[in-house]
């Protein structure tokens, strides 16, 4: 597959601070891509730059292999769902979704066409006249995607566009996105602060944090081989612990050894340790070289999530079994388990490429 | 929408036609009929601080009185239907549409000798009384017309009180009094000054209703003014000495009223 | 206690019409006294309308709130994007400037644009009369106009302007298709308030008018000065029949456009 963006030592800044730091993010075309982060890690305003809404400080814009620096967002072959829908009050729904259209000077027949299409796609037939003001949210929110797909765009940008509605509406539509996503067959740039979200959704997640790319992978990569304890941390729930890599697949957590799959760190080197709660199993503490006591549990509707005490660490365990509160218990995880990552000294240092790796 | 051109146009009319004319009567109210400097005209000001004190003190008696008439009337207003709320909004704002000119010139003919108040009066064998040309004539003028721009910002800050802040109070122990001064007197307050702010600075700065009802002898700022002006008295420099003061003396009160916190956009329509 | 309410309601109401009333009943008199009516009459309207001076400062008056509403408009909606755009500092300046002509008293803004128009006349081949008067009622418009579009900007969502570029708009289209309709409003009223202060107004013009070019309260003014007059008082009426169909119609096309936005409001429900 080819690629239809490339963004290449694309750096902004605003007022002297820096809001984006070097990216280079290759998309490819019909691919599902979730920009994925906290708020003020640059997601959006890499959004508004393929969008055409803000110009770099310097680096390079490709469409379609084609340098786009400077070319105003009318000209553009992609459209965007905007964060709070942007609707256009003074227009109807039908008027909304023309909208684009019209000022293409598309012939009347062919925009009638083309919005009844629309209408159809996003489940809104029948809506025509109604005003955007009086539609509810999940409502707007499928006029905005219809006025923005009915220019057939190669690329859609989606700016956090579930953000507004409430947990079911929010599932629904995640379905939604992706069921219109794979049957138009475009490429689809999603920005979003839930990871729950971006794995559910994506092709591609790029994690990002402080104006930097921490992470690019698949939601599976992403989850399971997070690259540094950001990711590891951001994306699902973790234990990070300070480790001291003692050889390659041996590491020192809490005082006590225990045998890993990593390599590669250089002896003695600290490095953090990430454990997925999940993948902790809690046993009687003889079994175990590391124990602690339960202090909380709490029932999570599907597991319990239990917070148990152990050497100046308090571990995040679930588990469908749940432990009594204040006992005396084991915990157990196997090598594969244990992700050893670089230690970080400053979080602008995120995702910065370290020399001695591999 | 980031071309900030658009805005030249105006930018350059507003240093001609609002700046420049405003430096020009700092310009002459420092500067002799030669055109060098002098604090003569200034300190001539002083001569007319008779008038001044005349001018502040009606003004404020007639702030006091709008005041007084307008703020139980905007609390009855709040009370009422939607429907008769703006009809009664609207009767209280018609008369000040008519030219304040009119308004003045009505209770010209009213209170004049031969006017129609007296000859009321003639009918129960009382009077006449001499009511135009007086203080309290000029002070009823004020009233008169500037009732409507104490009414209305007042009505626009009591009808925006939540109304369960009142249950509230009243839930906490406060009977009708208590919550007027404790809690809807206190929300009030922006409306308060900014009417205060609208009635007084035009009363102060008048001409037409101390001409017209005051006659000669009760002369005001803006009669000052405007005698330097387009009068016999024709004296520019001294005339805007006197604006300039005027000017200073509103901008002091202004001040003062913005510490109590009425940032609201005050209500002209 | 409602009694109170209502009785206290009637007098103010009382105390605001009767002036406006009874110079209508006089308007009818077939004599010039206030006091008696002698019997009913047509002749000071038609007086009225014989009179040139009147009809000719009428025709004046209607013609300069026309040119100068619709430059302010034109002018103020400009300078609003352009201020709306501007940085933190310069556009705290702008807006104070702007600000003068609306919190200063009117007679020193009159008196400004004088002096500076006494200015231009001395070196500049400039008259009072027309054109300053249209300057001077443009000046004191554009405020306003930029005090109700400026809001506006505000309350509207920044992104509008991008999903309009987003959707194929290059800035002109987006600002016509898009930026104006929502800000259309604003312009309305600051249009109106503009054309209604340039109707009314007597103190700028007062000092900006010339001899040849007056406005309508100019003349009312001068025709007060002198003897009475009871063609004030057909003036008068008619200006009052005027504001009030004005007014109404006013009322009714907004009650008008809120029951459509209620029927559609129900008909999403």
């Amino acid at each position: 597959m080819n690629s239809i963006i490339t963004l290449k030592d694309i750096v902004v800044e605003f007022d002297g601070e820096r809001i984006l730091d070097k990216i280079n993010l290759d998309i490819k075309d019909k691919e599902f891509v979730t920009l994925l982060g906290p708020s003020g890690c640059g997601k959006t305003t890499t959004l508004r730059i393929i969008g055409g809404f803000i110009n770099p400080d310097s680096g390079t814009v490709y469409f379609d292999g084609k340098e786009i620096n400077g070319l105003p967002p009318h000209k553009r072959n992609v459209n965007t769902v905007f964060q709070r829908y942007a609707l256009f009050p003074h227009l109807n729904v039908y008027e909304n979704i023309a909208f684009g259209l019209r000022v293409k000077k598309v012939p009347e027949k062919e925009i009638n066409k083309r919005v009844a299409e629309m209408l159809k796609l996003v489940n809104l037939v029948g809506f025509e006249k109604r005003t955007v003001q009086r539609l509810s949210g999940g409502q707007q929110q499928r006029v905005a995607i219809a006025r923005a797909l009915v220019n057939h765009p190669k690329v859609l940008l989606l700016d956090e566009p579930l953000g507004a509605l409430d947990l079911k509406l929010r599932k629904e539509m995640q379905i939604e996105l992706k069921r219109i996503q794979q049957q138009l067959e475009i490429t689809f740039i999603y920005v979003t602060h839930d990871q729950e979200e971006a794995l559910t959704m994506s092709d591609t997640v790029v994690v990002m944090n402080g104006g930097v790319i921490q992470q690019i992978g698949s939601p599976v990569d992403i989850y399971n081989e997070p690259e540094n304890a950001f990711v590891a941390d951001f994306i699902g729930e973790s234990n990070i612990l300070n480790g001291l890599m003692l050889k390659d697949k041996l590491v020192e957590i809490s005082g006590r050894t225990f045998e890993c799959v990593d390599g590669g760190f250089g002896d003695n080197t600290p490095v953090d340790v990430v454990i997925r709660p999940e993948d902790i199993t809690i046993v009687a503490p003889d079994e175990s070289q590391l124990c602690g006591v339960v202090e909380s549990v709490i029932f999570k509707g599907v597991h319990y999530e239990m917070l148990i005490d152990a050497y100046d660490y308090r571990w995040i365990v679930h588990s469908t079994k749940a432990a009594e509160k204040g006992a005396s218990v084991g915990l157990k995880f196997g090598p594969d388990d244990i992700h050893i990552m670089h230690k970080l000294k400053e979080t602008e240092q995120f995702g910065e490429e370290t020399p001695d790796e591999e | 929408m980031k071309n900030k051109l658009i805005s030249a146009p105006y930018l350059v009319w507003m240093v001609v036609f609002i700046l420049v004319p405003l430096l020009m009567v700092a310009y002459f109210a420092f500067t002799d009929k030669d055109g060098n400097f002098t604090l003569n005209y200034v300190a001539d000001v002083a001569q007319y601080s008779q008038i001044f004190v005349r001018s502040i003190w009606l003004a404020a008696i007639a702030t006091v009185i709008c005041l007084v008439i307008s703020y139980p009337l905007a609390y009855i207003l709040t009370g009422m239907s939607k429907n008769t709320q703006s009809t009664m909004l609207m009767l209280v704002m018609l008369p000040m549409w008519m030219n304040f000119l009119l308004r003045t010139y009505a209770w010209m003919t009213m209170l004049g000798n031969n006017g129609i108040i007296n000859s009321i009066f003639g009918f129960f064998g009382l009077g006449p009384y001499k009511m135009l040309n007086t203080e309290g004539a000029v002070v009823l003028g004020m009233v008169y017309n500037y009732l409507p721009y104490m009414i209305l910002p007042l009505y626009s800050v009591m009808v925006k009180i939540d109304k369960s802040v009142i249950e509230a109070a009243s839930d906490l122990g406060c009977n009708t009094w208590n919550t007027l001064f404790r809690v809807v007197l206190p929300l009030s307050l922006p409306g308060v000054m900014s009417g205060i702010t609208m009635v007084f600075v035009p009363a102060i700065s008048t001409f037409i209703i101390s001409r017209m009802l005051g006659g000669g002898g009760n002369l005001l700022i803006g009669d000052l003014i405007e005698m330097q002006f387009l009068g016999n008295a024709y004296n520019v420099n001294l005339g805007a000495a006197i604006s300039l003061v005027l000017m200073v003396i509103i901008l002091l009160i202004m001040t003062i009223m913005n510490q109590f916190g009425s940032d609201d956009e005050t209500v002209l329509m | 206690m409602k009694k109170i309410s209502k009785v206290y309601l009637g007098l103010v109401l009382m105390f605001l019409y009767v002036p406006i009333f009874v110079l209508i009943v006089f308007s009818f008199n077939t004599t010039k006294s206030r006091t008696v009516m002698s019997g009913f009459t047509f002749e000071w309207y038609a007086k009225l309308f014989r009179n040139e001076i009147i009809m000719s400062s009428l025709a004046n008056t209607i013609l300069i709130a026309v040119i100068a509403s619709v430059t302010a408009t034109i002018l103020g909606t400009a300078a609003a994007i352009g201020i709306n755009n501007m940085k933190k500092l310069p556009k705290a300046i702008v807006l104070n400037i702007t600000n003068f002509p609306i919190i200063n008293p009117e007679i020193v803004t009159g008196v400004s644009l004088m002096l500076l128009f006494v200015f231009f006349a001395a070196r500049m081949n400039l008259e009072f009369g027309f054109v300053t008067l249209l300057i001077a009622h443009i000046t004191f418009s554009v405020p306003y106009v930029i005090l109700n579009v400026m809001p506006k900007f505000r309350q509207m969502d920044p992104f509008l302007y991008e999903a309009a570029q987003d959707l194929g708009c290059n800035s002109r289209q987006a600002f016509f298709k898009v930026v104006l309709p929502e800000i259309m409003p604003g312009v309305v009223s600051g249009f109106l308030m503009s054309f209604t202060f340039s109707l009314d107004d007597f103190i700028i013009s007062y000092f900006t008018c010339g001899s040849d070019s007056q406005t309508l309260p100019v003349t009312i003014y001068s025709m007060t000065r002198r003897k009475v007059s009871p063609e004030i008082n057909a003036l008068s009426t008619l200006i009052f029949l005027v504001v009030v169909i004005a007014l109404v119609l006013k009322n009714f096309v907004e009650r008008r456009s809120e029951s459509r936005s209620l029927k559609t409001k129900e008909e999403s429900l």
